[in-house]
């Protein structure tokens, strides 16, 4: 690792002007990912500002219509929150299956978001359910907040607050891990809103990132069931292909995953 | 046995050590003066050297020196070599080209090392590579062995026409080809044997130390064998004499065979310690350890099994493309010949065995042994031979397995070996009770009814362990003589010290070995203390691998054991004043039998060391050496059954079942042994479900970390069933075979077998990842 200033702010206000004086300063908001290309010497930012002792960032509150997950809140503690067990508990259950304990204690849902990575469990969740990202100067749909791979709607130096998940009537998440970094090599959110609308995303599956799924959201949307995807096909196309996973056999991981999805969703 | 003896599941003495983090690994030492190495590497597959510029580095703060491949051949360093000379088919000698300890002039696979600084700390030597600027000329780089042997490909060694090392046979080819044409069914396969990375959890390290004055020389260094790395480096590398150096093996975490080697990392701490008057250390990360240990199996083979009409087999024909990397590392040619191909006929009584092995250079990470090494590969082919041919010709694979056992012993195979001993129906028996292998059909019918895919795989295996005679590997090419070493110390108080040559690198030596002091003399282990590691104290040794630490290492304490004990019961004799023949030894008491009169160990080892009343020209003190050469291989064998269900929807394999039945001989400790198994299990399984090497077409490592290369978990694995039947060995007096690698040989074709009995579909290559199980499944 090179030579680097860590910083930790006690306020989003303070760790936004600390980014604005870095010459190169990145966020920490869980590590996972910075720190060990760090480690590599692969990043060398002249300013980590460690976002996760930032009291306004952190927990789990009720909305009106469902749940706000402020963006310094770990994994484990969305896994165990009663308020997202109760509102939407595939959220809760998704949280369970990122990583390991020490993975769970340390990750945050904005870290997850912000970094985008492709196999990420997170943003499956809040592309499904249409959620919205808060940040430090606004509100951002899930619809317009993912741009491919480990890129986002986020200018530089914003910071993601928190994220709002509507109630749904609802929602299950299937994962079928990768062997060796045990992300998604493919996960599938499925989501019926009250109002009978569905979303569908996958995550693991797309070059670009997470993704929707038209065909299985028509199809669930006709009829919510297991079997109405029996003849869905997913075209392969534009999905990864890699050593654990081609793309044809991803794009089965996509309808089998939405299938076990809606079995499980509640 | 007693409560601590032979036989007692005895809890680890060295874990306490362990596991409040008081273990002492060469990453632990810190010597006064020490400086760090920090390896500049090869970015490129098979490029040359055009030039290396070292003087900004040399600049940099903390920089001790730079030093490069061209100062190592400067230095007159002699290059690594490989122990065991191969005999082509044609009678020339093995192709082996030179491998400098850093390359001078062409680098040949990714993560070779071309330079290496010294400094102060080991961020300032990181600092300070990143300055040194290597002009490389990227050559056209051969991954893979089709790649190497296709036509025109590019030539990595001048002494290596086409890439081949050698083309070496073994058996009766023309009564092998006999057996085929009259044969009246004839099975053959095609089998990929994955290439895998051995990854110990502690990754490899040295500190090397030179005193001028006393031009002497110490190594701390990671080895399964400091004794054999002593040798090699005085012998060959021209670096330090073997009486002015010391190797030291302090805790090792793990091995796995490829702490074997000796590395050019290791050397060129020991030379470079000299060349800048500090010590240095280096330390591997992960990284490193991906990139340089020396990978395991990666074979192509063909194989052909021959039947008569009543599906007794009448012939093997094999044909093996082995891989052995960019360089023949030190035991690398005898791995997928002598290791491999003598295991050929299994546990089957097969009169005609013909082999050829072709094994070849690639620009990769050099192979050599890995736990099995040479005998998982043959195993996996014999195996998967079997299961086919029961498929083939419609018959239940026990049976098959049954018709063809051997059952006379001792049995001379066609190549070479000759089966002292075995009960393989036994085995198979109580795996197949174990596993309900009766009930089976019912329980597939079930899971078909659920829609699940259910199938079971036997694997019967033979493994030839404790590598020996001496006298028979030296006849086949090998360097060095296959024996043990062992020096018993009885102090003056009567606690006593064993030296040996084996190295306990998680095996759990200190407790078993003492097990058999504590058999042999009633004492408490706590008495007794295990002595490896290190050259200034123990004698010799040949180290540890090939299970041979019990079978020959052991027995060599054992015969230590037993002068030491005749000398001490003519002791007690002249103090009691009885004939040496009515000693007996009972709860660390020597007993005049028959009598109450008795003298305590401490009693006699005193007599022994104060030498007031000692029997006339009896030398003092109480000290025995032994050097243990075995007459044979010792021949662990078993059965495993693996039971398991597939998800059609998403190629993924679930454990249903896994019994193992081993015949180990005798068990010293049962725990111990059962801890030696589920570890070779979890790699073979590893092998066959989830561990793979994948180089892109350019040569780069693609699985260069565990985010790519799927290392077993707990998580992937079931609860192993395990039980033992019992043959004494009758080649050593303890009756052990050896126990270290029989999980590592047999399961993977267990696995294999049961899915593709699950799927239907006999093509299937390991890993069997969910995406190959679900193409095998889909089409």
């Amino acid at each position: 690792m090179y030579q680097t200033t860590y910083h930790r702010p006690s306020s989003v206000d303070e760790a936004a002007s600390l980014f604005a004086k870095g010459s190169d300063a990145k966020y920490l908001a869980g590590g996972h990912t910075l720190i060990p290309v760090m480690k590599q010497r692969l990043a060398s930012p002249s300013d980590v500002i460690d976002l996760c002792k930032i009291k306004e960032l952190v927990g789990i509150e009720p909305t009106g219509d469902g749940i706000m997950i402020k963006a310094a809140t770990t994994h484990s503690d969305v896994a165990s929150s009663e308020t997202v067990q109760k509102a939407i508990p595939a959220l809760a259950y998704l949280a369970s299956l990122i990583g390991d304990p020490a993975v769970r204690h340390r990750g945050t849902i904005g870290g997850s978001l912000a970094n985008n990575d492709p196999a990420a469990d997170y943003p499956a969740a809040v592309l499904a359910c249409g959620a919205t990202v808060k940040t430090n100067k606004r509100s951002i749909s899930a619809d317009d907040f993912f741009k491919g791979l480990f890129s986002t709607a986020l200018e530089d130096g914003e910071i993601i607050t928190a994220v709002s998940f509507p109630v749904q009537d609802k929602a299950g998440y299937a994962k079928f891990n990768h062997p060796a970094s045990r992300f998604a090599l493919t996960g599938v959110f499925v989501a019926k809103t009250p109002a009978g609308d569905v979303r569908a995303a996958a995550t693991g599956a797309s070059q670009n990132g997470v993704m929707r799924v038209p065909a299985i959201e028509a199809a669930l949307k006709a009829n919510w069931s297991a079997a109405a995807l029996d003849n869905v096909n997913i075209s392969a196309d534009g999905l990864m292909n890699d050593i654990h996973g081609t793309s044809d056999y991803r794009a089965n991981l996509v309808k089998v995953m939405a299938q076990r999805a809606v079995t499980a969703a509640s | 046995m007693g409560v601590e003896g032979i036989g007692a599941s005895v809890v680890r003495k060295e874990d306490r050590r362990f596991i409040t983090g008081k273990g002492r690994y060469v990453d632990d030492i810190k010597l006064v003066g020490m400086t760090h190495a920090h390896f500049i590497r090869s970015p490129h597959a098979h490029a040359k050297i055009k030039s290396i510029d070292t003087s900004e580095a040399m600049k940099m703060p903390g920089v001790v020196g730079v030093l490069t491949g061209q100062q190592v051949v400067d230095d007159k360093i002699g290059n690594l070599i490989c122990g065991w000379a191969i005999t082509s088919k044609d009678g020339t000698g093995m192709k082996m080209g030179a491998w400098p300890a850093m390359a001078p002039e062409t680098v040949r696979f990714v993560g070779q090392a071309v330079a290496v600084v010294i400094a102060e700390t080991k961020n300032q030597a990181r600092d300070a590579a990143e300055a040194v600027v290597v002009n490389y000329e990227e050559l056209p780089a051969v991954p893979d062995i089709r790649a190497a042997i296709a036509p025109g490909a590019p030539q990595l060694h001048p002494e290596a026409p086409g890439n081949v090392i050698y083309d070496w046979t073994i058996g009766d080819e023309a009564a092998t080809d006999a057996a085929f044409k009259s044969a009246a069914n004839v099975v053959s396969l095609d089998i990929t044997n994955n290439r895998l990375v051995p990854n110990a959890m502690e990754p490899r390290a040295a500190i090397a130390e030179y005193n001028e004055p006393e031009e002497h020389f110490t190594l701390y260094t990671t080895s399964q064998n400091p004794h054999v790395a002593r040798l090699v480096l005085s012998a060959f590398y021209n670096i330090a004499q073997e009486h002015k150096l010391r190797v030291v093996a302090p805790d090792v975490g793990g091995g796995f065979g490829s702490k074997i080697f000796i590395y050019p990392e290791e050397m060129v701490a020991l030379w470079a310690s000299k060349k800048v008057g500090r010590p240095v250390k280096w330390t591997g990360d992960r990284t490193e350890a991906f990139l340089t240990d020396a990978h395991g199996r990666d074979h192509l083979t063909k194989a052909e099994m021959a039947f008569d009409k009543d599906n007794k087999v009448t012939g093997l024909r094999v044909k093996t493309y082995a891989n052995l990397g960019g360089y023949m590392s030190l035991f690398s040619s005898s791995v997928p010949t002598y290791l491999y191909a003598t295991l050929l006929s299994g546990q089957y009584n097969i009169p005609n065995i013909f082999a050829e092995v072709i094994s070849v250079y690639t620009n990769t990470v050099p192979v050599d042994a890995y736990r099995g090494a040479g005998r998982p590969e043959a195993s996996f082919v014999v195996e998967r031979l079997m299961e086919t041919a029961a498929r083939q010709l419609k018959v239940d694979p026990a049976e098959l397995r049954k018709k063809n056992f051997i059952t006379q012993f001792p049995h001379q195979t066609p190549v070479i070996m000759a089966y002292d001993i075995g009960d393989f129906h036994a085995s198979l028996d109580a795996a197949m009770k174990a596993i309900d292998y009766a009930g089976f059909p019912a329980r597939k019918a079930k899971a078909k009814s659920e829609g699940k895919l259910r199938g079971i795989g036997i694997s019967c295996y033979i493994e030839a362990c404790g590598i020996a005679p001496s006298k028979a590997v030296g006849s086949l090419g090998a360097g060095v003589g296959l024996w043990e070493s062992a020096e018993v110390r009885v102090n003056p108080v009567g606690t006593i010290e064993i030296l040996t040559g084996s190295h306990s690198h998680g095996q759990g030596h200190e407790t078993t070995f003492c097990q058999l002091i504590a058999d042999r003399l009633g004492v408490p282990i706590s008495q007794v203390q295990i002595v490896h590691g290190d050259t200034d104290k123990v004698q010799f040794g040949m180290g540890t691998y090939g299970s041979r630490s019990a079978a020959v290492g052991l027995t060599a304490i054992l015969k230590a054991m037993e002068k030491v004990e005749a000398k001490a019961k003519k002791i007690a004799a002249h103090q009691l004043e009885a004939s040496e023949n009515d000693i007996v030894i009972e709860n660390g008491e020597f007993k005049v039998a028959g009598t109450d009169k008795s003298l305590a160990l401490p009693m006699v080892a005193l007599a022994a060391y104060t030498a007031h009343n000692l029997p006339d020209g009896m030398e003092p003190g109480l000290k025995e050496g032994a050097f243990y050469d075995p007459t044979n291989f010792t021949f662990p064998a078993g059965a495993y059954i693996c039971e398991m269900e597939v998800d059609a929807g998403t190629g993924k394999s679930t454990f249903v079942n896994f019994v193992a039945a081993d015949d180990f001989g005798r068990l010293i400790n049962p725990m111990i042994v059962e801890g030696q198994v589920h570890g070779g299990l979890a790699q073979g399984i590893g092998q066959a479900l989830l561990e793979g090497v994948v180089y892109d077409s350019s040569g780069q490592l693609v699985t260069a970390s565990f985010m790519d290369y799927t290392m077993p978990r707990a998580d992937d694995l079931p609860s192993f069933k395990l039980s033992h039947t019992t043959t004494l060995c009758p080649g050593n007096p303890l009756g052990v075979k050896g126990c270290g690698e029989a999980g590592a040989i047999g399961a993977s074709a267990a696995v294999i077998n049961a899915i593709t009995d699950a799927i239907d579909n006999n093509k299937l290559e390991m890993p069997a990842t969910p995406d190959r199980v679900w193409h095998a499944i889909h089409g």
